[in-house]
């Protein structure tokens, strides 16, 4: 085909479930292309002699050669092309803000829309893992070495991988009953479905990688410990997850949550599924969630699924600055999210027996950029409003958890709390200590972590094998 | 880590004694801190305090009072069962130091978490007057190893089946401080009422008091915030800050709130858990 009729091919839908069904369940909004959509959409691509998408890629992924062997119908090529340099790209390829990393760059975004690189990422993987447990690859003879690795979330399992196939003792310490990190107790099921994070993990398993679960450093046992018992590097992915709140009055009123306990219970502990499951959640009929970032939609998506009537979203910027992914802001208003934008709280009202019962709010416009250059909000004098609400959702960052850090010594930190390491190799001021994703960068993407994952990957191999 | 149960000991009708395999733990914990448990896979995650350990066994203890589905849930299982997740020791340990004379108060299951500090209080060298407390005779627990770890000891119970007539805060008062005995530093452990209690008591006469706080807890790693309470007008995270705090500080007015977020649907997990039991023909 040539790149005229690749040129009038327009981007392939995703097919999805109808907006008023979904919102009032917890099944995976999208349903994925079919092979047929998945071929069409691959024949977009014009297979560039300088590929830009690449460039836009965090880990470099070799976009037209696995867009290509979907082209050609070779499903499970393709996934294994992408696994040369992405070893989740089921997750990723769900979760990515590919419209500001690969999608930007694709030059058929110029005039008309990019290649759906995405979701065609997607497609690959989740063919692969159709036809079967897949196959895992060589692993080298044992080197000896014990590695431990602080965290499940991306970049820990990212370190596991790889550092496993090298032939290193690796066991990955999770103080959560279930691995996976954010995937698992933040990403709600509807966007990313626990079953996928679930075989990634099974898969590290079957390479080898052993998982303690439940198991707290900084409390079980300490970094220092650790190499007492034997471990001859440790890489610290322990993410950022301390919530932050803003210190207005009524914070702790009963019915306003942090984003991270509403949507640990809601996903971790399926309280969605109360009483089946023991853990409760609060079912709001009005709920609020203060934010405009991947964290807000979700809560706010999950609110409506636990069959709110209605669910604002309240943000102090325009639409525009909104951090989230844009496919996310895109279905949120869908299911029919009511943005209250330039908009924020300024205190949570409460009634005698503790609970929330409205936020009165501010009007925001927006002045002068600010550090990040986008616009600062400023609030709008007298222009106080309440909102009936009997839920609210804090989902205005996170922070660095200092568990680990406090009982760490020598171990360097910025300002913030964060980790300071290197980030070409993830080296930390302790020797052997390794750090990479949310806890060195602050809350990032899933991609960032693992591409910091696996650099710190590289630099542990060499470390071990300079050492005697 | 999945634990198995190796001893279960019935200490009053509500309240079970139950010592778990954890090696680990058994070797980090000190006085103060806690184990987060999950039954099934269903199962929510409760913090329970570590009453008791045996390093050398491996072992830790727990005291727990069934007040809902999930200790329910535990008091119903038999030695060589096993709970799915145990995790530990949580929460900063217990500030132990000699200061002269300490009050150890513990009312109802409050005696079980009040234990190991006091047996670490005696053991700084500090002259310990315990004081322990329950509806009535037969809800008393822990005497003898509370006995064992004390210089004196007071039983109060509300009927006055037993001991001293009254509750653990007048005991304090009438028994110890208006009978010229000084105390340094007073530590209580209970239901929130009465830690309210024995805080105004204290205030009064200036003596500084630990109170543990059980606040409902998720993750018990700082990463939820589900735990929050207020002290000196401050948040702060009962996991990761506490469980111990100041006492007079303490802003329990907002601690009993938020103990009720759930009380509709924790009403409504317990009937269906012994609905399920009637049905399997086990109740108790
Ligand atoms: C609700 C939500 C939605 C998001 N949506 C997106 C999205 O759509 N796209 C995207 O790219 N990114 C998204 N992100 C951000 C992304 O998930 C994170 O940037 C990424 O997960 C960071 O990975 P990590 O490996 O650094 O840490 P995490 O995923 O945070 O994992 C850290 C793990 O370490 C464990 N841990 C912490 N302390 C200890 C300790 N002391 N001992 C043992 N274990 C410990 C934690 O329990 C956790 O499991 C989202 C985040 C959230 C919260
Ligand atoms: C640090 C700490 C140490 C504790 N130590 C002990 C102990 O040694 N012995 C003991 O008997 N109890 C202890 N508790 C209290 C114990 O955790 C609760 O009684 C238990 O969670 C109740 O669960 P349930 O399902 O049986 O009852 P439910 O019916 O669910 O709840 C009954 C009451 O318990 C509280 N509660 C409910 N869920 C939680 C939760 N996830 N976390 C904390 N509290 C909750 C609520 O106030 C609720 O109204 C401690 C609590 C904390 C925070
Ligand atoms: S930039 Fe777009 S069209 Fe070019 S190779 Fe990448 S995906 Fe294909
Ligand atoms: S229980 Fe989650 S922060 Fe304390």
């Amino acid at each position: 085909m040539n790149a005229k009729e690749r040129m009038k091919i327009p981007r392939q839908a995703m097919p999805e479930q109808d907006p008023k069904v979904r919102s009032r369940n917890f099944d995976e909004v999208p349903y994925g292309y079919t092979a047929e959509l998945a071929k069409k959409e691959a024949l977009r691509c014009l297979n560039c002699p300088r590929p830009f998408c690449v460039e836009g890629c965090p880990v470099e992924i070799d976009i037209p050669a696995f867009i290509n062997l979907i082209a050609d119908g070779d499903f499970v090529g393709a996934a294994k092309k992408i696994k040369e340099k992405n070893a989740l790209p089921a997750i990723c390829g769900r979760v990515c803000p590919q419209e500001i990393q690969c999608e930007q760059r694709c030059v058929r975004g110029k005039k008309g829309e990019p290649v759906a690189i995405g979701r065609l990422e997607r497609f690959a993987a989740d063919y692969e893992r159709s036809q079967g447990e897949v196959e895992i690859p060589e692993i080298a003879g044992p080197t000896g070495k014990k590695v431990a690795i602080v965290g499940s979330g991306p970049a820990g399992l990212t370190v596991a991988g790889d550092l496993v196939k090298l032939g290193h003792d690796v066991t990955i310490f999770e103080a959560l009953h279930k691995p996976g990190g954010v995937l698992v107790y933040g990403i709600p099921e509807f966007r990313l479905p626990k079953d996928i994070v679930a075989s990634e993990i099974d898969y590290l398993k079957r390479m080898g990688v052993k998982i303690e679960t439940s198991y707290v450093i900084g409390k079980t046992s300490t970094i220092d410990e650790l190499f007492q018992e034997g471990y001859d590097a440790i890489f610290l992915g322990v993410g950022a997850g301390l919530p932050v709140f803003m210190g207005i009055p009524g914070e702790n009123l009963n019915g306003v949550y942090s984003a991270n306990e509403y949507l640990t219970r809601a996903n971790l502990m399926k309280a969605y599924l109360f009483p089946e499951y023991d853990t409760p959640i609060v079912k709001g009929r009005n709920v609020a969630v203060i934010g405009g970032g991947n964290v807000a939609m979700d809560s706010a998506r999950t609110a409506l699924r636990l069959g709110a009537d209605n669910v604002y979203l309240v943000y102090r910027r325009s639409e525009k600055e909104m951090p989230a992914r844009l496919e996310e802001i895109h279905h949120a208003k869908e299911e029919g999210i009511n943005f209250q934008l330039l908009t924020n709280p300024k205190r949570y009202i409460g009634d005698d027996k503790g609970w929330v019962v409205g936020i009165e709010c501010l009007r925001m416009e927006l002045g002068e950029p600010d550090e990040s250059g986008r616009r600062r909000p400023v609030p709008i004098e007298g222009s106080e409003f309440v909102l009936d609400v009997d839920t609210v959702v804090v989902a205005i960052g996170t922070r660095a958890n200092p568990l680990v850090q406090a009982t760490t010594p020598g171990l360097e930190l910025n300002k913030w709390g964060y980790i300071v390491a290197d980030e070409e190799t993830g080296k930390t001021s302790r020797e052997g200590v390794f750090a990479g994703g949310d806890i060195v960068t602050g809350s990032a993407t899933v991609i960032l972590a693992m591409g910091a994952g696996r650099k710190a990957a590289r630099a542990i191999h060499e470390y071990l094998m300079d050492k005697k | 880590m999945a634990s198995k149960l190796i001893e279960k000991r019935q200490l009053s009708e509500n309240v079970f004694q139950m010592v778990f395999e954890a090696a680990k733990i058994a070797r980090k914990r000190r006085a103060g801190q806690f184990v987060v448990i999950r039954i099934h896979e269903q199962g929510e995650r409760i913090p329970l305090t570590i009453a008791d350990a045996d390093p050398m066994r491996g072992t830790i203890t727990i005291v727990f009072q069934r007040v809902g589905k999930t200790t329910y849930h535990l008091s119903m299982l038999e030695v060589g069962d096993e709970v799915m997740d145990i995790v530990g020791p949580m929460g900063k340990p217990t500030n132990i130091e000699k200061v002269g004379t300490v009050a150890c108060i513990g009312g109802g299951v409050g005696v079980a978490p009040v234990y190991p500090i006091t047996e670490a209080m005696k053991a700084a060298g500090n002259y310990v007057i315990s004081i322990i407390g329950a509806r009535d005779k037969g809800l008393v627990i822990m005497e003898d190893e509370m006995r064992s770890v004390s210089d004196e000891l007071i039983v109060a119970t509300d009927d006055g089946s037993y001991g001293f007539h009254g509750f653990v805060s007048q005991a304090l008062e009438e028994e110890v401080i208006k009978k010229g005995k000084h105390v340094d530093q007073a530590v209580a452990i209970g239901p929130v009422p009465m830690m309210k209690a024995v805080c105004d008591t204290t205030r009064k006469y200036d003596i500084p008091t630990i109170v543990s706080l059980n606040s409902i807890m998720v993750d018990a790693t700082g990463m939820c915030g589900a735990c929050r309470v207020s002290v000196g007008g401050k948040t702060r995270f009962v996991c990761v800050d506490g469980p111990e705090f100041d006492g007079h500080q303490v802003d329990f007015k907002q601690l009993i709130d938020r103990q009720r977020i759930y009380l509709e649907q924790e009403r409504l997990s317990l009937e269906r858990y012994l609905e399920t039991l009637r049905k399997e023909g086990r109740g108790s």
